[in-house]
C-alpha cells in the first residue's frame, strides 16, 4: 500500500533492535527465523505495549486526555485503548488536572487500591506543580507532595501530542527496569501512602509532629481565631523548622544564584 | 454597540420609581454604572417578594456577597457595615436589564434566607456562607459547599491570606528585579499549601459531623409491608460518570431514589480569591480555565463586564469575529455534550467519538487565530487580541455551510429516532418550567421545558440583533428534549454562523497589519502587543454583564474601587446554579437515571466549583 | 423497528472502512495531499479541510503542522545579528504574567549600578500557563512563544524551572517557527533603526560640537567593561551547562547510571549551548524547508 515506505522491512528491524539481545549475535543463516532476547526485554515489551490507564479526569487537561484518546491521536496504537474505571485493572495514572486539597485524599486512596507495578504522570502545569492555580487556598501544589510521581508533562494544558511524549517517556521507563531489581516481587517494598486528612487545613498523617511543633509551641493568638486569618501560625514559624528536604533545595538555589552572581 | 451593553436598569414602576415603592429601601448607587438599590437587611424578604410578586422580577439570577473591610472607595462613604449580600434579579417574562439590590449585612452576620421566595438561591447562598460566613437563617441546609466542614475560617474574607501569601495584590514586588527563583514550598515547614491555626492539634482534632439531608431520608416509603431499609449510595468523587470531580449521595430504595444531594468543592480552584489579587487583563486567561470547553463565550463574558464598567467600545469587525468564535465554541460544546449523554445511556464512547469529530477542525481554527486549542485567551477589553489570519475566513465559511450541517444531520439522523434514546429518555427527569425558573435555572435546561428565553434575544449584547435565528423551544422538559434541544440550539448556531461569515466586515486580511482590537492598535512597540490595559483602571463602580454561554446564563460581577486589581470578582457560573435542579429532578426516577439527568445538565466541573 | 439503529450505525462504519480503503490504492492517499513527507514514514500531517471524517495523526512518526500562532511555554531571543540578548530586563513580562511565574535578576556591572540586561531569568514551567501575555507586552521583541512541546521530564526540580540558558534560543530559530510575524516585526525593526541613527548622529554631531575630545573617553571604558562581563559569562554558562548535564543524568528515573556513563554525558555536553544552538538551528532549517517544500506544493 501506498502508504507503507518502501524501506518497510529494515524500518522494522530498527525498530525491532531495542528488543534483541545485546550481546548474543544470530549466526546470518538464522537471521529471520531466530530472535535472541533477554527476559527483561519481553518483560518490558509485554508491560508497556499493554498499560492500561486509569479512566480518571480532574480539569481541564481530562478534556485534552479525551481528545488524546479519540479518533484523532488515537491511544489505541499504544495498547491503552482501555481505560479503567477501576484502579485494581489499570497501571497508569494520569493525573490530568488541578489537585485540590478537597480531592486529593480520594487521589491517595485510589493510588492505594492500583495494584503494582504502577506509575503516575501528572499532566499539565497543575498536577506537576499547582500551576497557575498554586496559590489558591484549596489547591495542592502539585501532585508529587503526596504521591511519587514517575513523569511530569508541563503545558496548560499540554496538547494531545505532548501528552503521548510523556506516555512515550513512560515506556522509557518502563524499559529500563529489571525483573530482578523491581521493588513489587520482593518483600516489603510495596509502599503504601498515609491517606492524607481534612483538618483546619489538608494535612499529611507523617507531618503531624512537624506541624504540632509549629502550631503548639506558640502561645494560642485570640486574634487567630476571630479573624480566621489562615496566615496566623505559619507565617510566624521561623526557618528553623524547615525540613531537610526543603534546606537541602534552598541551598541549591542560593549556590546556584551566588555562583551567577560571581560570574 | 455600547448602547446593547449597557442595558438600562428599568426603574420606572406604574407606581412611580422603584425606590419609592420597593419595601426597606435605603437608597441608591445612582452614579454608578450599575444602579443598585440598598435595601436595609431584615426587609430583604420584603423587596425580593415585592419585585417577584409585583414587577415579575422572577429569575433570581445572582446571590453574592461583597468584603468592604478596607474599602476607601467613596460609595461607602456612611455605611459602617462590612459585608454587602448582592442579589440581581431578571424578568424571564420582559426580558431587558436586571435590578440590583445590595443588602449591607448587620455585625451579627446574619441576613434571611432568600430560598423560601426563589429556591435557587440554595447553592449561592450556601457558597457565601462557606467563603464569607454569612449566615442566612432559614436556609433548609446551611453548611459548606466548596470547602469542607471543619476548614479554618472564609477564605473569601478579605483579611484570610492563603499559605503562598505574596502580597494584596500583583504585580508582586519579589519578581523584579532582583527575583531570584524562590520555591513557594521552602516558605513553609510543612513544604505543603496549607496553614494551621495557633493551637490546633492534628492529633486529638475530630471532623465536625455535619448535617447531611440524605442522611436522614425516612426508612420506608410509605410500604411498611416491606422489611427493608433504605440505603444511601454515593456516587463518586471518582466516578466515570459524574463528568469531573462530583459526587452525589442518594438514598435509594431498591433502584428508586428518595433523596439526592450533590457535593462539590473538588475542583474547587480559588478563582475568585486569585481573581481579586489579579489585574483586571489577568483575569482573563483564568477565564478560559472556567468552563474549559467553552474559553471563548468565557472570555466574552468576562470582557463584557469589564467593557460596561470602563465604557470602551468595540470596533465591528471585532464584534463579529466574536460572535463568529461565540457560535463555533457553543457548537463544540453542544455536540459534545450529546456525546456524553449517550455515553452516560451506555453507548459508551462511540456516539461520543463521532459527536466530537468535527470538534477537531473548530480547534485547529481556534488554535490558528489565538495559538491554543482549549485556553483560546483571544479577547481582550474592546476587542480581540489579534485579527484573522489569512485565509481563516475561508475554512470557517466551509465548515459552517458544508461540514457542520452535514455533521448534524449524521447525529440527527442516527440519534433522534434512537430507540434506547426514546425509551430512556422520554418523561424521565421531568421538571416543569415554572420549578425550574424558580431554581433560577437558565440555558438550554429551560428552552427544553417550553421557555423561550435565551439573552441573545431577551437583552442582546454584541452583535446579536443583526442575525435572523430562532431560540427553539421543545415542551416536555426530559432528557429527551434536553438532548434534542442542544441539537436545533447547534443548527442555529450554524445559521448565526453562516450569516456572520458572510457579513463580516473588512474583507480579508492579509499579514498581520490590522488589528481589530480598538486598544490594541495603539500599541507601544512590539507587533502583538499593545497596552491593552495590563494597568487598566476602571473608574469605581460595579457592574454585573451576562452572555448566553452554552450553559446558560454566565454572569461576571465586577466592583472596582477605582485601582488596577478588582476589589470584587465573581462569576455567576450557570453549571453551578443548574444544579439547584439536580436533587428534585432525580427524585422518584432510577439510580441509573440520575447518571443521565446529571449529564443532560451538562456540567462543567472548572465552572460548578470555580 | 428494533434494530435498525444497529444497522445503520454498522453502516456508516463500513462506508468508512470501504472509503479508507479505496483511498489507500492511491499512490499519495488523498487524505495526505497537503502533508508533508519527511521519509521513513514520518510526515507533517495537514489535514485538508474537505476530508471527510478526521485524520488519525501517529505521533510520534507523524506529527501535526503547527500553526504559526501556536503557542506553548516561551522562549528569549538571542539576536545572533548582534550577538547579545535581546532581553533588556525591563520586567514588563513578569509584572503582566497571570501566575507571576516569571522571576527577573537584573544584571550591574562593576561598580554596582544597574545595566539593561538580565543576570537571570526563570520561567516555572510548572506554573506557567501558556498566556502569552509575556509576548504580547514585550517592548523589545525579546521574549516569544517556542513551538516545542515535547518536554516531558522525569524530575520536576530543577527540571521544569527554566532558567536563561534553556529558554535561550537564536534568532533563527525563531524566524523559523513564526515567519510571517519575523518578516513584520524585521521591517519595523530597521525602520526603528534608521530613525535612531538619523537621531543619534543629529545628536552626535551637537556633541562633537561641544567637546570632542572629552565625549572619546567615556564612550571607550563601558565598552571595554562590557565585553569583560560577556566572556565572563559565556564560561559561566558552559560550567552551568555541565552541572546540569551531571544533575539530568543522575535523576533519570531509576537506572543509576554509571559514573562513566554520566561523566560521558558530561564530556559530551561541555559545550551544551553550542550544541543546543546548533541542533535549534537545525532544526529550523528543517522547518523552513517543510515550509517551502508546503508553498511548492
Amino acid at each position: 500500500m501506498a502508504t507503507v515506505p518502501p524501506n518497510f522491512p529494515e524500518i522494522k528491524q530498527e525498530q525491532l533492535k531495542p528488543y534483541l539481545h545485546d550481546s548474543i549475535v544470530v549466526p546470518d543463516e538464522l537471521q529471520g527465523n531466530v530472535l535472541i532476547t533477554t527476559l527483561d526485554k519481553v518483560y518490558n515489551w509485554s508491560r508497556k505495549s499493554s498499560m492500561w490507564p486509569l479512566l480518571f479526569g480532574l480539569a481541564c487537561c481530562a478534556i485534552e486526555m479525551i481528545a488524546t484518546a479519540a479518533s484523532r491521536y488515537d491511544l489505541a496504537r499504544f495498547g491503552m485503548e482501555v481505560m479503567r474505571p477501576s484502579p485494581r485493572q489499570s497501571d497508569l495514572m494520569i493525573v490530568s488536572g488541578t489537585v485540590t486539597k478537597k480531592m486529593v485524599p480520594a487521589i491517595v486512596r485510589i493510588y492505594n487500591q492500583m495494584a503494582e507495578p504502577r506509575y503516575v504522570l501528572a499532566m499539565g502545569a497543575c498536577a506537576t506543580g499547582g500551576g497557575p492555580f498554586k496559590e489558591g487556598y484549596n489547591v495542592v501544589s502539585g501532585i508529587d507532595k503526596y504521591i511519587p510521581v514517575d513523569v511530569y508533562v508541563p503545558g496548560c494544558p499540554p496538547t494531545p501530542e505532548a501528552l503521548i511524549y510523556g506516555l512515550l517517556k513512560v515506556h522509557e521507563k518502563v524499559e529500563r527496569q529489571s525483573i530482578l531489581t523491581v521493588p513489587w516481587y520482593r518483600k516489603d517494598q510495596s509502599e503504601f501512602v498515609p491517606v492524607p486528612r481534612l483538618g483546619a487545613d489538608i494535612f499529611d498523617p507523617r507531618q503531624v509532629e512537624l506541624i504540632k511543633e509549629t502550631t503548639m509551641k506558640k502561645p494560642v493568638e485570640a486574634s487567630a481565631a476571630t479573624t480566621g486569618g489562615g496566615d496566623a501560625a505559619a507565617h510566624a514559624a521561623g526557618p528553623k523548622a524547615v525540613s531537610g528536604k526543603a534546606k537541602s533545595r534552598m541551598e541549591e538555589a542560593k549556590r546556584r544564584a551566588a555562583a551567577k552572581r560571581a560570574g | 454597540m455600547s448602547a446593547t451593553l449597557v442595558a438600562e436598569a428599568p426603574d420606572q414602576t406604574q407606581t412611580g420609581t422603584l425606590a419609592d415603592v420597593l419595601p426597606g429601601v435605603l437608597g441608591t448607587t445612582s452614579d454608578d454604572t450599575d444602579k443598585a438599590y440598598l435595601v436595609a437587611a431584615d426587609k430583604i424578604l420584603d423587596a425580593l417578594a415585592y419585585l417577584r410578586d409585583k414587577e415579575g422580577y422572577d429569575f433570581l439570577s445572582s446571590v453574592t456577597c461583597v468584603d468592604y473591610q478596607g474599602y476607601n472607595g467613596k460609595q461607602r462613604k456612611g455605611i459602617s457595615e462590612r459585608f454587602d449580600v448582592v442579589y440581581h434579579l431578571y424578568s424571564t417574562k420582559k426580558g431587558g436589564g436586571h435590578v440590583v439590590l445590595h443588602a449591607p449585612i448587620p455585625s451579627n452576620d446574619t441576613i434571611a434566607s432568600a430560598t423560601s421566595l426563589f429556591p435557587g438561591a440554595n447553592l449561592q447562598e450556601r457558597e457565601v456562607y462557606d467563603l464569607y460566613g454569612i449566615k442566612f437563617e432559614g436556609h433548609p441546609n446551611l453548611r459548606r459547599i466548596l470547602l469542607w466542614d471543619g476548614f479554618n475560617g472564609h477564605p473569601m474574607r478579605k483579611d484570610w491570606k492563603e499559605a503562598y501569601f505574596d502580597e494584596d495584590s500583583k504585580p508582586f514586588r519579589s519578581r523584579h528585579p532582583k527575583g531570584s527563583y524562590e520555591f513557594h514550598e521552602d516558605k513553609l515547614p510543612w513544604g505543603k499549601n496549607a496553614t494551621y491555626p495557633a493551637g490546633w492539634d492534628p492529633d486529638t482534632w475530630q471532623a465536625p459531623v455535619a448535617y447531611v439531608p440524605v442522611s436522614q431520608a425516612p426508612k420506608h416509603l410509605g410500604e411498611a409491608h416491606l422489611d427493608t431499609e433504605s440505603i444511601v449510595v454515593n456516587l463518586g468523587p471518582h466516578h466515570p460518570s459524574t463528568h469531573g470531580v462530583f459526587r452525589m449521595l442518594t438514598r435509594i430504595e431498591g433502584e428508586t431514589i428518595l433523596a439526592l444531594e450533590p457535593e462539590m468543592g473538588y475542583l474547587h480552584r480559588n478563582h475568585e480569591k486569585i481573581g481579586e489579587r489579579n489585574t483586571y487583563l489577568m483575569n482573563m486567561p483564568f477565564t478560559d480555565r472556567l468552563d474549559y470547553l467553552n474559553s471563548m463565550s468565557n472570555n466574552w463574558g468576562y470582557a463584557l463586564a469589564v467593557e460596561k464598567l470602563t465604557g470602551i467600545e468595540v470596533p465591528e469587525r471585532a464584534e463579529y469575529i466574536r460572535v463568529i468564535m461565540a457560535e463555533f465554541t457553543r457548537f463544540v460544546n453542544h455536540t459534545w455534550s450529546i456525546g456524553f449523554i449517550l455515553n452516560d445511556l451506555g453507548a459508551l464512547q462511540t456516539p461520543a467519538l463521532y459527536a466530537i469529530e468535527e470538534r477537531e477542525m473548530i480547534l485547529d481554527l481556534f488554535e490558528e487565530v489565538s495559538g491554543a486549542r482549549l485556553m483560546c485567551n483571544y479577547l481582550r477589553f474592546g476587542g480581540v487580541v489579534r485579527d484573522l489570519t489569512a485565509g481563516w475566513l475561508t475554512k470557517a465559511r466551509y465548515l459552517a455551510n458544508d461540514r457542520l450541517p452535514r455533521a448534524l444531520d449524521e447525529l440527527d439522523r442516527m440519534l433522534t429516532d434512537n430507540e434506547i434514546l426514546m425509551a430512556r429518555g422520554r418523561g424521565v427527569g421531568y421538571l416543569p418550567a415554572e420549578d425550574l425558573i424558580s431554581l433560577s435555572v437558565s440555558g438550554p435546561m429551560i428552552r427544553a421545558a417550553g421557555v423561550a428565553y435565551d439573552i441573545r434575544k431577551a437583552e442582546p449584547y454584541g452583535v446579536y440583533d443583526r442575525f435572523d435565528f430562532e431560540i427553539p423551544t421543545l415542551p416536555h422538559s426530559d432528557i429527551y428534549d434536553r438532548y434534542y434541544i442542544r441539537l436545533l440550539e447547534a443548527r442555529q448556531s450554524v445559521r448565526i454562523l453562516q450569516q456572520a461569515l458572510a457579513d463580516i466586515p473588512g474583507g480579508e486580511t492579509v499579514g498581520f497589519g490590522d488589528y481589530a482590537s480598538a486598544t490594541l492598535s495603539q500599541g507601544f512597540g512590539s507587533i502583538m502587543g499593545g497596552k491593552g490595559g495590563y494597568n487598566l483602571r476602571p473608574p469605581e463602580g460595579e457592574a454585573y454583564a451576562r452572555v448566553e454561554s452554552p450553559k446558560g446564563e454566565l454572569g461576571f460581577y465586577i466592583a472596582s474601587d477605582g485601582k488596577p486589581n478588582p476589589w470584587r470578582y465573581h462569576v455567576r457560573s450557570p453549571c453551578y446554579i443548574n444544579l439547584n435542579a439536580l436533587g428534585p429532578m432525580s427524585v422518584g426516577y432510577k439510580l441509573a437515571d440520575a447518571v443521565v439527568i446529571l449529564g443532560a445538565i451538562d456540567i462543567v466541573l472548572g465552572e460548578v466549583d470555580r | 423497528m428494533f434494530g435498525t439503529g444497529l444497522l445503520k450505525g454498522l453502516g456508516v462504519t463500513l462506508k468508512h472502512t470501504l472509503e479508507t480503503f479505496a483511498d489507500d490504492r492511491g499512490k499519495v492517499p488523498d487524505r495526505y495531499r497537503d502533508s508533508i513527507e519527511l521519509g521513513q514514514g514520518r510526515r507533517i500531517i495537514n489535514q485538508p479541510i474537505d476530508q471527510e471524517g478526521l485524520l488519525t495523526i501517529q505521533y510520534p512518526e507523524e506529527k501535526r503542522q503547527l500553526p504559526e500562532r501556536f503557542r506553548y511555554i516561551p522562549m528569549l531571543i538571542w539576536d545572533s545579528e548582534k550577538n547579545e540578548d535581546r532581553c533588556t530586563a525591563c520586567g514588563i513580562c513578569a509584572k503582566v504574567c497571570p501566575p507571576q511565574c516569571i522571576w527577573i535578576v537584573r544584571d550591574s556591572d562593576a561598580n554596582g549600578k544597574p545595566v539593561t540586561r538580565p543576570a537571570e531569568f526563570y520561567i516555572d514551567a510548572a506554573v506557567c500557563m501558556s498566556c502569552s501575555f509575556c509576548v504580547e507586552f514585550c517592548p523589545f521583541d525579546a521574549i516569544k512563544m517556542n513551538h516545542d512541546y515535547e518536554l516531558a521530564v522525569f524530575d520536576r526540580y530543577p527540571q521544569l524551572v527554566y532558567d536563561m540558558e534553556e529558554l535561550t534560543v537564536p534568532l533563527e530559530y525563531y524566524a523559523a517557527l513564526w515567519p510571517e510575524q519575523y518578516a513584520v516585526e524585521q521591517e519595523k525593526r530597521a525602520k526603528d533603526e534608521e530613525e535612531k541613527k538619523a537621531q543619534d548622529e543629529a545628536k552626535a554631531k551637537a556633541a562633537a560640537a561641544k567637546a570632542a575630545a572629552a565625549a572619546a573617553k567615556p564612550a571607550a571604558a563601558p565598552a571595554a567593561s562590557s565585553g569583560g562581563a560577556k566572556l565572563s559569562r559565556a564560561e559561566e554558562l558552559k560550567r552551568k551547562a555541565q552541572e546540569r548535564a551531571a544533575a539530568k543524568a543522575g535523576g533519570d528515573g531509576e537506572s543509576v547510571p554509571s559514573p562513566a556513563a554520566s561523566a560521558a554525558a558530561a564530556d559530551g555536553e561541555v559545550d551544551a549551548k553550542k550544541a543546543r544552538m546548533e541542533e535549534l538551528k537545525r532544526k529550523a532549517q528543517e522547518r523552513a524547508r517543510q515550509r517551502k517544500a508546503e508553498a511548492g506544493e
